[in-house]
């Protein structure tokens, strides 16, 4: 018999595609899971609809489901329901310690140059506030590029949306 | 909404973002700046991945699929409007579609945020904050080329064409919004022929191998 719980466990083994050091469940991508005897229903919000890993996100849930003997059912949410927001405070930590920067919590605008331009971007390694706008983009559609001036490096920033 | 009527307008907005993003990614390598070759190639994809969950939509309601919408229509079935599909091998023009097109997309996302269509209003709201970004970027760079006159021609020239992406009751809006006088639009429906050169490298491999699961 499958549980609710087992199935948000197993779930919370499924590391990020991209960024590995952080699991599913602490990307707060998992909305609901619904169990209805054998047949497992989970609800999924994709972070950036530009991602490339949420093809690969969603087979690895369905695996899981599988393996514990489930019949995966991934109702792909494409609402405003996820934010980085949702990034739990364990997962954050998680981030920072691998060299990203966290996102800052989604204000009740839209993100303007000024707030990029501010001091509200702790460099992940030193701790610096000293920091500035590289770019927009990075290697991925969720992640900025900065620069510390403090330890002189580039590093990550997570996209707040 | 009528199922026809609502599966063209997805159809107006998913082309618009395929043919858009896939535009962007030609400056992928030849960008001026290492800086804008990875921030076109960022945007260029994440339009693309707009266009596919707005396909998805559309797919649902029309009984097919995303890649079949993006993918195997003949050219003059894609609706998108003539500013996205123009082969602009020019910074100045490429700024100008760019922060013209993002202008007219908000007007656009802010009419969809507020539809009775929860599952439109739901993409359009997760779209537009993706957008933000794109915004941003396009914003930055009309600031600092605004007294450039290439740049000012450029805008001038693709003015029509940014009207043409929006119904004509959204486009007081726009012009509003970035400072420019309406005039007659370059109206969605008819294509140039830059797109059936697009669309000849875009669908090419598909092409060769139909059916083929990759």
């Amino acid at each position: 018999m499958v549980t609710a719980d087992a199935v948000w466990a197993a779930l919370d083994e499924i590391p990020d595609p991209e960024i590995p050091v952080i699991s599913l469940v602490d990307l707060g991508v998992v909305r609901d899971v619904a169990v209805d005897g054998d047949h497992v229903r989970i609800e999924f919000t994709p972070t950036f609809l530009g991602c490339p890993a949420l093809e690969v996100m969603r087979r690895a849930m369905e695996q899981k489901v599988e393996e514990l003997g489930g019949e995966p059912e991934v109702a792909v949410i494409q609402d405003d329901s996820w934010s980085t927001d949702r990034i739990s405070p364990a997962g954050r930590e998680k981030l920072r310690e691998a060299g990203f920067a966290p996102p800052t919590p989604r204000a009740a605008g839209a993100t303007t140059l000024l707030q990029l331009q501010s001091k509200a971007f702790r460099c992940p390694y030193c701790g610096s506030t000293e920091t500035r706008l590289e770019n927009i983009f990075g290697p991925t559609p969720c992640r900025s590029i900065r620069w510390c001036e403090s330890c002189r490096q580039p590093f990550e920033q997570f996209k707040t949306i | 909404m009528p199922g026809n009527a609502r599966a063209q307008l997805l159809l107006d907005l998913a082309d618009d973002e395929l043919i858009l993003g896939w535009r962007d990614s030609e400056w992928t390598g030849i960008a001026p700046t290492l800086e804008e070759d990875v921030a076109f190639s960022s945007i260029a994809q994440n339009e693309i991945g707009h266009a596919r969950a707005l396909y998805e939509l559309a797919a649902a309601e029309l009984g097919t699929n995303a890649d079949a919408l993006a993918f195997d229509r003949e050219p003059d079935e894609y609706r998108c409007a003539p500013l996205v599909e123009l082969h602009l091998m020019d910074w100045a023009h490429t700024i100008a579609r760019r922060y013209l097109y993002e202008e007219a997309d908000r007007v656009r996302l802010d009419a969809l945020k507020a539809s009775d269509d929860v599952e439109l209003a739901g993409l359009a709201a997760k779209i537009d904050r993706e957008e933000t970004y794109h915004r941003l970027h396009a914003e930055m760079w009309a600031g600092r080329l605004r007294d450039e006159p290439r740049f000012r021609d450029a805008v001038e020239e693709l003015w029509p064409y940014a009207l043409g992406v929006l119904a004509p009751e959204q486009r007081a809006e726009l012009a509003r919004r970035v400072g420019l006088e309406p005039v007659d639009a370059k109206e969605r429906g008819s294509h140039t022929s830059e797109l059936a050169e697009l669309w000849n490298e875009m669908t090419e491999v598909r092409r060769s191998a139909p059916g083929a699961t990759w």
